[in-house]
């Protein structure tokens, strides 16, 4: 069974040329990729993500509200159970923000200029990661 | 291997060398003579140098206000007022739900008092001023009329752009608030209000920009920006209460210049012309006036990359120039450091700069079109001329571009191109210069983000908090319900409303939500 990632786009930015971008490579390289569209409010991303039992939950912000969107998500996540889901973040990220994105609780950033290989090894390497204590893993 | 790509960035082929034989024997026509291949005014830059008007706003009014004063007193000779998230979208800054959006990419504006703020000390019958606003177009000209008011300038005076093209919006700029049939007739109320009391406002900017900022190519871009204006037209037309020649000349467009320099040239010509064709056949418009398409654009956006970052420079700079000999009117050159941050001050007085050179030194406003006549850029003309005729034709036989909004095919086409470039930039078929050729270990420049701080969300905050305490409670309610009873009948224009409730205070929020409960919420169709 394919592993399963929600693209989403929170907050007002209607830029998603990354998220669709990244969601029509995803699923080229075997991934299942639901893409929520844009202008989603955190909540119902996560309320999406629990529905759509996905083991990865991709971010794409390029407003700048990066950090308060993600930790907005996660809490959401968290508030559902679902703390488990690892989730990644997309887009204009300058550098000093990764840390704060990582507190936040993202673990992994992929921001403007990641090409397409190395997005596809990071989120395998995302899942691995987070099916460590998942036992059996999916195959 | 050679590194030169035989096709445009369209896809289009280009042959080794071009002779007289290769483009329409028919001759290009005159300048200032339909169908305006080689520009629409017979003294070209001579008598008018294009707008240097430069894409401006962030933070408070009263920042945003300083930052344009600095630009004019600098030379720029239009204001671009770009406006934050929450009021492009119709929320009020003390929405809990937008908190982390207000201010950030451009400036807030919840009532007339932050307008009033925003234009303090800049004569608005003295300037121009182009707004990027689509959802709340209609409010933001309403706000613009009462401010025009309050400093004694009358409508008549007014001059500026709202860009109020929604059908873009549902596909690659996302700012819709209502679904397309009344949105379309709240364009059609601000395409007649400025046509009887704003003669010298563009009612509308038909920008092709976000869609090849969301990946399409130049042919594209151009070909979906023209089938939205036939779309507008259409929708006026069909209310039966203008004609075109009433309201053509107030229709202006938008677009992204990037780097195909030659291409882009083309794309600006064969969009003349084929504009020029369509307002005369389909619509039977006599005025000239009415099949000029006149256009403002942008260098810079998706054809701007962080690695090497200062080659931008000399990206956007190319880009200005492509933009000129095709016959710009008004152009905004981004900061090098656009993929970044907002602009700096010294960033977009730089940007500035790279027109003025070009205007004032490089000698290319001397002469009218002065590519006309060249064998490659005639038959290059041409053969954008027929691949956006395609195109368009693709977009009718979907059922116009409703339908194809609706059924996702335009936003299939735009993600399909940008993941086709992004394969050939990995692939390194199409090379940039930095990214993935004459690469070097650079860390980022140290940018700053914009950060709109606690002090500045609690002044936004007060001021509303303020202006809703001192306004006349009565009249906004008033004022409100008309706008309500206007938008239950198709036959009323509910500008007239709209400026009642903008100055009765009511907030950009208010009266989106009056609106929203009768027409309801675009609901975006699942593309992927």
């Amino acid at each position: 069974m394919p592993y399963r990632i929600l693209i989403g786009k929170p907050g007002l930015d209607g830029h998603d040329r990354g998220a669709k971008l990244v969601s029509i490579a995803l699923r080229d390289a075997g991934f299942e990729v639901i893409y929520t569209g844009i202008r989603q409010r955190p909540a119902d991303i996560a309320s999406m993500a629990v529905q759509e039992d996905v083991d990865v939950v991709g971010l794409s912000i390029l407003s700048g509200a990066h950090v308060s969107l993600t930790r907005k998500t996660i809490d959401a996540l968290r508030a559902r159970g679902a703390g488990d889901i690892p989730v990644v973040v997309g887009g204009t990220i300058p550098s000093r923000d990764e840390q704060p994105l990582r507190d936040a609780g993202a673990v992994a950033v992929f921001s403007t200029g990641t090409t397409i290989p190395d997005l596809v090894r990071g989120m395998h390497e995302v899942i691995a990661r987070s099916n460590v204590s998942e036992l059996p893993a999916k195959a | 291997m050679s590194l030169i790509r035989l096709t445009t960035d369209s896809g289009l082929p280009v042959a080794a060398v071009y002779g007289p034989d290769d483009s329409d024997p028919k001759g290009i026509g005159e300048p200032g003579e339909s169908p305006f291949t080689r520009g629409n005014f017979p003294g070209g830059y001579r008598d008018k140098l294009w707008t240097f008007r430069q894409y401006s706003g962030f933070g408070t009014a009263e920042e945003s206000n300083q930052r344009y004063k600095y630009l004019l007193g600098q030379g720029s000779t239009g204001l671009s007022v770009a406006l934050d998230l929450p009021t492009q979208c119709g929320y009020d800054s003390d929405d809990p739900d937008i908190e982390e959006e207000i201010g950030r990419v451009g400036v807030a504006v919840d009532t007339l008092a932050d307008a009033e703020v925003l234009f303090d000390g800049i004569p608005l019958d003295q300037i121009s001023t182009s707004f990027t606003i689509n959802g709340t177009a209609a409010i933001v000209l309403a706000l613009y009329v009462a401010v025009g008011e309050k400093q004694g300038v009358p409508r008549a005076k007014l001059r500026g752009t709202i860009q109020n093209d929604i059908l873009k919006e549902y596909t690659s700029r996302g700012t819709w608030i209502w679904p397309p049939t009344p949105s379309l007739r709240l364009i059609g109320d601000t395409i007649e209000f400025c046509a009887a009391e704003v003669p010298r406002f563009n009612a509308i900017s038909v920008a092709g920009a976000h869609f090849r900022d969301a990946g399409a190519n130049a042919a594209q871009e151009m070909a979906l920006t023209l089938q939205d204006g036939v779309t507008y037209c259409d929708a006026v037309v069909a209310r039966g209460r203008m004609t075109i020649d009433d309201f053509a000349p107030q229709i202006s467009f938008f677009f992204y210049t990037h780097g195909d320099f030659f291409e882009e040239v083309a794309k600006y010509r064969a969009g003349r012309r084929t504009w020029a064709r369509i307002v005369s056949e389909r619509y039977g418009a006599k005025n000239p006036k009415s099949a000029m398409f006149r256009f403002g654009c942008v260098c810079g956006g998706a054809s701007l990359y962080g690695p090497q970052a200062q080659n931008n420079r000399v990206r956007v700079a190319y880009e200005a120039m492509a933009s000129v000999l095709g016959g710009v009117q008004s152009m905004f050159t981004a900061a090098w450091d656009e993929p970044f941050a907002l602009p700096t001050e010294e960033s977009t007085t730089f940007a500035l700069r790279t027109q003025q050179i070009l205007a004032y030194e490089t000698g290319v406003a001397r002469t009218v079109d002065p590519l006309g006549g060249s064998y490659y850029v005639e038959a290059l003309t041409d053969a954008m001329e027929a691949r956006i005729g395609e195109i368009m034709a693709e977009l009718e036989a979907q059922g116009g571009m409703v339908n194809a909004i609706e059924n996702g095919h335009v936003q299939r086409l735009i993600a399909e191109q940008a993941y086709a470039d992004q394969l050939a930039l990995e692939a390194g078929e199409r090379i940039v210069v930095g990214v993935n050729r004459f690469t070097s270990e650079e860390p980022p420049p140290d940018t700053e983000g914009y950060e709109f701080n606690a002090e500045q969300r609690r002044h936004q905050l007060d001021r509303l908090a303020d202006t809703k305490r001192t306004r006349e409670a009565r009249r906004v309610v008033e004022t409100l319900r008309e706008l309500e009873q206007g938008a239950r009948t198709d036959d009323r224009n509910l500008m007239p409303e709209l400026i009642d409730c903008v100055q009765a205070y009511c907030t950009v929020g208010e009266m989106v939500t009056v609106l929203k409960n009768e027409w309801g919420e675009f609901v975006q169709p699942r593309v992927l």
